[in-house]
Parts: C-alpha cells; sequence; structure tokens
C-alpha cells in the first residue's frame, strides 16, 4: 500500500538530506509505527507519503514514492487525497471550518461527493469515533482529545486506504490519548485501514503498532527487537532489555508475565536534595477565566530546592496557576508568595530575579536573530555579567554555534536557551510549563537530570508520567482549579493507574528502569 | 446546521439597516438603529469568535464620533452664532485661504459634527452586527464556486486573523518574563509574524492534504465578468446610497453590474467540481428578516420629514414617527431567526 523505494529528501539551503535511502513497504491494514530521535526525519517522511514533500515544502525528492499504484511525483497532495488521510501534529493549526460536522465533511466537498453520500459517511464517523455528543460544537471549545479525534474523524470522511498520523498524542493528557489510541485501535482492526504514525511517546502506542521502522537508520521489524537495540526505547522495552527478557515485551500485559516470580529488594528512597532555592506559598489562588473558573481555592506550599510536578488533564488550571506564581498573570483573589515577597506586586524585572519561568511556547521568548544576540541580550536584561547567559547555556546543552538562528535550534536545544536566558537572572524559583513536548526519551532524560541538578526550587507541569518518575519528589494533580493529590511521586503517581509509570505497573514501588538497575546490582 | 440563519440574511437585513441610518442625521433615530441591531444582536448570536464583533465595531463608532468633534474643533466648517470656547487661531499663508486652523468654536458646528458621527457610528454598528451574527466563512460557503479561489483566501485570511490577536497577546505577555515591558514593536513582531506565517501555511497543508483544488482553476474569462460586475454594482450601490444623484441610475447600473457578475459566475461555476454539505436554505425566516430589514430603508426613502434636523437655531430635535416605527420592524429578526444552539462546556 505504501511504497519508498531509496528515497532521499534534501530541503533548499540544507546541507545534508533529512532523510536518505528509505526503503519502506507498509503493506495493507497494518499499523506501522515510526521511531527515532528528534530531528530523524519523522516528518518529513510523513508528509513524502501524500505529496506534501516536495509538492508543497520545496526541496529535492529522489528515489520513488508509490501509494496505492500513484507515484506521488505525478500527484499532488490534492490528488491524493481520497487515498491519504493526513493529520498534522497540531491539529487546531490544519481546521478549516468551525464546526465539527462542518470540519468533518470538508475533504468530501473537495471531492465533489453527491450530498446524500456526505451525510451517511458524517453519520457513520461520528458513530465511529465516539463525536456524537460533539457533532454540533464549535472546534475551538473543544479539549485537545477532543480535537484530535475530530481531526482524524476529518481525514477519514473521504474513506483513504491510507492513515498518516504526525504525533497524534504528544500534546495529550493520558486520558485524551487513550480516547485517541482506542479510535485508530478499531480503525486498523475493523476497516482495515493502514496507518503509518510518528510518536515520541512510544509507551503509549507501541502496544498497538503491528511493527516499528527505526530512522535514520530504516530497519524496521517487530516492535520489541527492534526497539530493544534503540536509543528511543520506552521504559517497558528498557526494562527488558535490563533483566534479558525474551522476547522482550512492549505491552505492560507482557512484561508482567515475564516478572512473574522475580522478587525485587524493596526500593530505597532517592537522596534528598539539598536545600537551595526560594520557599513558595501559594494562599487561596482564584481565578476564573472567560466565565470558567480555572483556579478554585489552591492552597499549597513549596519548600525550599523541592522537585514538583504539576499534573492533570488538559484545562485543569496548571499554566494559570504557573503564570500567577511568577506574577505575570493574572490572579482574582488569593496571595502567593516566595520568600516572603509578593511577585505580582513586583516590577517585572525584579519579578524574574525571584521567579523564572519557561513558557509552553519558549519561541515566544525569543526575537532575535542569533543565539549569541539572545545571550548577550539576557545578560543586558538581567543585569549579569556578560557571558553569564551563554555559560549557562554551555553547561545546558554544549556545543550550540553562536551565529546560527534561534528558529534553526532542535525542540530540546531552544528549551535550554530560554531556560539559560531565565536563569541568567539566578532565580530562587524555576517554572516550566510542558517543557517535555517534542523531546524524546534521551532528552527527556537529559532534561529531568538537568533540573535536578538546578540551584533553584523547580515547578514543572507536565502530563508525562515517565518524566516525572525521572525528574519529581513531589507530585500535585489538579482538577478543575482544585488540587485532588499532593504528595511525594511515588505515592501519588502509584495511587491511579493513569499516572503510574510503566515500571511501576510491573515492579511496584519502583519508578524508573535505573532505581530497578540499582537494585539489582 | 438547520438551527442557523443563512449569513447572507443577516447581511442583507444589516446592510438595509445601515442604509436606512445612512439617510438621517436624526439622533434619536440614530441611537434607535444601533439598539436594534445591539438587541438582534444580544438574542441572536452564536457562540463563534467573531460573535464578539458588535461591540469592537461599536467602539469603532464613538472613536469615530470622537474624532469627527476633535477635527470641528481644530478645522471648524459649521459657523454658528453660540461660541462655545475659542482656540488660537494658527495664522496660514495666502495660498491656503479658505482653510481655518484653531478659532473659535460654536455650540452648532459642534452639534452638527456630533450627528454626522453618530451616523457613521451607526453605520458601523450595523456592519458590526452583521460580522457577529452571520459567520463569515459560512458565507463563503454559500458563495458561487467560481469566487472558490478568493474565497479560499479569505478563508485562511479569517482563520489566522484571530489566532494572530491571540498570540500577540502570547508573545507580550512572554515577553515580561524577560522583564522587558517597553512594547517595542520588532521584539513582539519578529515572533508574531513567524507564528501567523508558520500557521498559515500548517492550515494550507492542510486544505491541500484535504483535497482543495483539485479540478483545476476558473477560466479568466469568467473571472473577469465578476470583477467588471462587482465593480459596476458598488458603483451602483454609491448612487443610491448618496442620495444627491438621481437614484434610477443607481438602480440602472446595480442592475447592470449584478447581471455581468452573474454571467461570470455562471460561466466559472462549471469548472469547479466541489459539493457543498448541508447547504443553507432560503426560507421563511431569511424572507421575514430581508424584509425586516428593508422596511426602515423604504420608510425613510418615501417619508424623509424631519430625518435631518436643523442645528442653528440650537433646539432639541423631534423624533419623527414613521421612521421610527420602521426601525423597530427591523427587530423582528430577534423574535423569528432560530436560535443559535449554544455550545455546553
Amino acid at each position: 500500500m505504501i511504497l519508498f523505494e531509496n528515497v532521499s529528501v534534501t530541503y533548499p539551503e540544507a546541507a545534508a538530506p533529512t532523510i536518505s535511502g528509505v526503503d519502506l513497504h507498509v503493506p495493507e491494514g497494518e499499523l506501522c509505527l515510526l521511531a527515532g530521535r528528534t530531528g530523524s526525519g519523522k516528518s518529513t517522511l510523513l508528509k513524502c507519503v501524500n505529496g506534501l514533500v516536495p509538492h508543497f515544502t520545496g526541496g529535492e525528492l529522489a528515489g520513488r514514492v508509490v501509494i496505492g499504484g500513484r507515484d506521488t511525483r505525478d500527484h499532488p497532495p490534492r490528488e491524493l487525497a481520497d487515498l491519504v488521510g493526513y493529520v498534522g501534529q497540531d491539529p487546531v493549526a490544519g481546521f478549516v471550518t468551525d464546526h465539527v460536522e462542518d470540519e468533518l465533511a470538508y475533504a468530501m466537498e473537495s471531492l465533489g461527493l453527491p450530498n446524500t453520500v456526505m451525510r451517511k459517511r458524517v453519520e457513520e464517523t461520528i458513530d465511529l469515533l465516539g463525536l456524537a455528543d460533539l457533532r454540533g460544537r464549535a472546534l475551538a471549545q473543544l479539549s485537545g482529545g477532543q480535537q484530535q479525534r475530530v481531526a482524524i474523524g476529518a481525514a477519514l470522511t473521504a474513506h483513504p486506504k491510507v492513515l498518516v498520523l504526525d504525533e497524534p498524542t504528544s500534546a495529550l493528557d493520558p486520558g485524551a490519548a487513550e480516547e485517541v489510541l482506542a479510535a485508530l485501535h478499531r480503525l486498523v482492526y475493523d476497516l482495515g485501514v493502514t496507518v503509518l504514525l510518528a510518536e515520541h511517546r512510544l509507551e503509549r502506542v507501541v502496544q498497538y503498532a503491528d511493527r516499528v521502522v527505526l530512522l535514520p537508520s530504516c530497519e524496521s521489524g517487530d516492535p520489541g527487537p527492534a526497539l530493544a537495540t534503540s536509543e528511543v526505547a520506552p521504559p517497558v522495552v528498557r526494562l527488558g532489555t535490563l533483566m534479558n527478557w525474551d522476547p522482550v515485551p512492549v505491552s505492560i500485559r507482557d512484561a508482567r508475565r515475564a516478572a512473574r516470580g522475580i522478587e525485587l529488594p524493596a526500593s530505597t528512597p532517592a537522596a534528598a536534595q539539598p536545600a537551595t532555592g526560594g520557599r513558595v506559598e501559594v494562599r487561596g489562588a482564584k481565578l476564573r477565566y472567560a466565565g470558567v473558573p480555572a483556579l478554585s481555592g489552591v492552597d499549597f506550599t513549596v519548600d525550599s530546592g523541592e522537585r514538583v510536578a504539576i499534573m492533570g488533564r488538559n484545562g485543569a488550571g496548571k499554566s494559570s496557576l504557573l503564570w500567577a506564581m511568577q506574577g505575570t498573570g493574572a490572579l482574582d483573589s488569593g496571595t502567593i508568595s516566595v520568600d516572603g515577597v509578593n511577585t505580582r506586586k513586583a516590577k517585572a524585572g525584579e519579578r524574574r530575579k525571584h521567579v523564572g519561568l519557561v513558557p509552553q511556547q519558549p519561541s515566544d521568548l525569543l526575537y532575535l536573530e542569533t543565539v549569541a544576540g539572545e545571550c548577550a541580550q539576557a545578560d543586558r536584561e538581567s543585569g549579569a555579567e556578560p557571558g553569564t547567559a551563554r555559560g549557562i547555556l554551555d553547561r545546558l546543552a554544549p556545543g550550540i554555534s553562536g551565529d546560527i538562528h534561534p528558529r534553526d535550534l532542535s525542540e530540546g536545544q531552544r528549551l535550554a536557551l530560554v531556560l539559560s536566558i531565565a536563569l541568567s537572572a539566578r532565580p530562587a524559583v524555576v517554572l516550566l510549563d510542558e517543557p517535555t513536548r517534542g523531546l524524546d526519551y534521551p532528552g527527556k532524560a537529559a532534561l529531568a537530570a538537568l533540573l535536578r541538578g538546578l540551584e533553584a526550587t523547580v515547578l514543572v507541569t507536565t502530563h508525562d508520567v515517565e518524566f516525572v518518575a525521572e525528574y519529581a519528589d513531589r507530585v500535585v494533580v489538579l482538577a478543575d482549579g482544585e488540587i485532588v493529590a499532593d504528595g511525594p511521586a511515588a505515592e501519588v503517581v502509584t495511587a491511579s493507574p493513569v499516572f503510574a509509570p510503566q515500571v511501576t505497573k510491573v515492579f511496584p514501588g519502583y519508578l524508573t528502569v535505573e532505581q530497578v538497575a540499582e537494585a539489582l546490582r | 446546521m438547520p438551527d442557523r440563519l443563512h449569513p447572507a440574511a443577516w447581511w442583507v437585513w444589516a446592510l438595509a439597516l445601515g442604509t436606512a441610518a445612512s439617510r438621517t442625521t436624526n439622533p434619536w433615530l440614530l441611537l434607535l438603529a444601533v439598539a436594534v441591531a445591539g438587541y438582534v444582536v444580544a438574542a441572536r448570536r452564536s457562540d463563534e469568535p467573531w460573535a464578539g464583533s458588535y461591540l469592537v465595531f461599536l467602539k469603532f463608532g464613538l472613536a469615530a464620533v470622537g474624532f469627527r468633534l476633535v477635527m470641528h474643533a481644530l478645522l471648524g466648517g459649521v459657523e454658528g452664532e453660540t461660541v462655545l470656547f475659542s482656540l488660537p487661531e494658527v495664522p496660514l499663508p495666502g495660498w491656503a485661504k479658505g482653510i481655518r486652523l484653531g478659532g473659535p468654536v460654536t455650540a452648532e458646528g459642534v452639534v452638527a459634527s456630533l450627528y454626522d458621527g453618530m451616523r457613521l457610528a451607526a453605520l458601523l454598528a450595523c456592519l458590526g452586527a452583521a460580522n457577529a451574527l452571520a459567520n463569515p466563512k459560512r458565507l463563503l460557503r454559500s458563495m458561487p464556486a467560481a469566487l472558490y479561489e478568493v474565497s479560499v483566501a479569505v478563508t485562511v485570511g479569517l482563520t489566522v486573523a484571530p489566532q494572530l490577536v491571540a498570540s500577540v497577546k502570547r508573545v507580550w505577555r512572554a515577553r515580561e518574563l524577560r522583564g522587558d515591558t517597553k512594547r517595542r514593536a520588532r521584539t513582539v513582531l519578529v515572533p508574531v509574524l513567524t507564528d501567523a506565517l508558520d500557521r498559515s501555511l500548517a492550515l494550507a497543508a492542510a486544505m491541500d492534504s484535504r483535497g482543495y483544488g483539485r479540478r483545476g482553476p476558473g477560466s479568466k474569462l469568467a473571472g473577469g465578468l465578476v470583477l467588471a460586475g462587482l465593480l459596476g454594482a458598488c458603483f451602483g450601490l454609491y448612487g443610491l446610497l448618496d442620495g444627491t444623484g438621481p437614484a434610477a441610475a443607481g438602480a440602472v447600473v446595480l442592475v447592470l453590474g449584478f447581471g455581468l457578475a452573474t454571467a461570470g459566475l455562471v460561466v466559472g461555476g462549471r469548472r469547479v467540481g466541489r459539493t457543498t454539505y448541508r447547504p443553507d436554505r432560503w426560507r421563511a425566516p431569511e424572507f421575514l428578516t430581508v424584509a425586516s430589514g428593508l422596511v426602515p430603508a423604504v420608510v425613510m426613502a418615501v417619508f424623509p420629514d424631519g430625518l435631518s434636523p436643523a442645528f442653528a437655531p440650537l433646539a432639541l430635535p423631534a423624533l419623527p414617527v414613521l421612521p421610527a416605527a420602521g426601525l423597530l420592524v427591523a427587530l423582528l429578526p430577534g423574535f423569528v431567526a432560530p436560535a443559535p444552539s449554544r455550545g455546553t462546556k
């Protein structure tokens, strides 16, 4: 169904091809998962499938891509629309209309299908993906998981034989990700749709995959063996490799079976952090946003040097809390103080000496043409010695050239740059809003280690339970603007199956593969 | 969706109401027109992003009134007897004779420019009502197939523009994190524009991936016919609205223009193989809405008494009964149009 023959793609002005020598054959009805580090060309390969590369992006494509008998060389994306459904990284960016039903019909309108067919297919898709409650709603009002399901539905109404998905669950909370994956599972099993998807959060999808293709090497095989030797293995696969299980399990169920009878000593709690950093007190924080309560009376205290993870569904008030703590965000009532200082009353320049915040889109902070320029500007803003920010950046992410444009940095490097800008003011508290988006496993491990090493109190909002397991001492769970759980990371994440990391599900009491390795030694 | 009024009906209603407002400088009538538009918007707007545009346009209108008053104070125009105060007059060279800068400001002049500004504000309020009530994207869907390329470009713009506002706010907030509250344009423009460009490209890619533009472009002949026709229609409309020229000539040009445009649309429409999902239909509520909007416009054309109150000598203008009653008829859509379904969150 999908055939790549010796495909290489070189973007204009790029020194080296983004992908090279790709040979790939995905037969009909298979769910094939692309895995690889950030920047290994996963998105580029996906865009080749429906001809967006090179027809839309420019660049040079060598070799041949044939989808269902049509060569993408002669068929631009619009001529493949009846054959390939493509759902990009950000579903919202691809929405053309404003309402769920209109969006579902858009592709069919373009294909010129008669009204009776359209009505029928919209109803079928609504049933298939469980969208009945949403059909009359405005797209802007849906949650992330709902938007992602609508985007998939909108691709499906054209009855494509191939569905291409770029990171369908990366931005979603665990519950919403389950919704999307259940829908995908149904498509593959019931309708026989061929699915090709790329994902960083392998732990969520790998058990559904028939085959894994690793980039850039383009080796492919059964998920377990293929990932066992890869840098981007999910925790359960790394655990299997560590324990020498054969075959390497990809699902929790298989891993539990393999682990039967293995007794590990009780886990030792991680060494306490040195208590350097600010103390944060939040008292009765309330905020309404567009008529909906974002925070409804939040009380908690963060001690000096704690590593806190704030979790909760999309829209649970996590970001609002972070912004209010920094002092730039609004707060209707209540007080927030850092080391006794009310940050909301301080001036912007003063504020960042107490609290540094890395927003969800780090690039919002950047506006100069070079990394060196941004670092120098940060030193001026912080009143720090020239070279301070650059020094921090070299510690966080060594080897970034000063002449490079911030837009050309990888996701992880850009995060490091913005974090360096925040740290140049030597804040006592550092806040990060969803920093793990777009980071692969090695990237997340590096970030966790980096955050643990900072001489400041750190709070992070995230959906990523595996990251929380590696990084946090303490977890606060928000729901509808209220704290519903607060305690040591090991206790909170193990209490609920939704928040439990994979290792905990196999060996209760352990959070990470490293802890298990330590215990075996 | 079945419970939506055809967007074109809203536009005709609002434009007709605006035409009525543009024919009068009577402050009572103008206030009434603004109130009528406001009531219908409050009763029938949806929860879509632009449903708030009535207030935005109303603010534009207030700004227009203020601007008109300031310009009058500076430049004068209408002379009168009741001098309120005098601004220092700037002597101008001989060649600028007839232009006055500064000088006495009269109550009559202020009242005249106030009425004039209010007329513009009422017109803007009607436009705002149309924007708030009619989903522009649905209006574009009802556009004839020949104009498809144009309507797609507008769709991309309409989608990206509100996002642009959101991203300006986001970047501004982020800028404070750097301790930089000086709102220098460059520091905001760079991230916002790159963001907007990325979004437009992503949207265009999504449209292409979903089959937009499959059956080849429309013909040049059709495009030319449509353009000429629409230009003609604009001139005709201007002739009608202006009120100083012969109305018959305006009407003839308008009809001719629409004829040309229709011919172009028919020729062009044959080439595009596109269908519309659950097209908006034109039923009784649409007819009633359009008719209720046309009533005040017609009444004011037929009974022009009291539409342009005198401002010298100063007196409180009277409220002409028939035009006021006509304006009240335009409230009808607030009752007959289907109530929008509001999403519950």
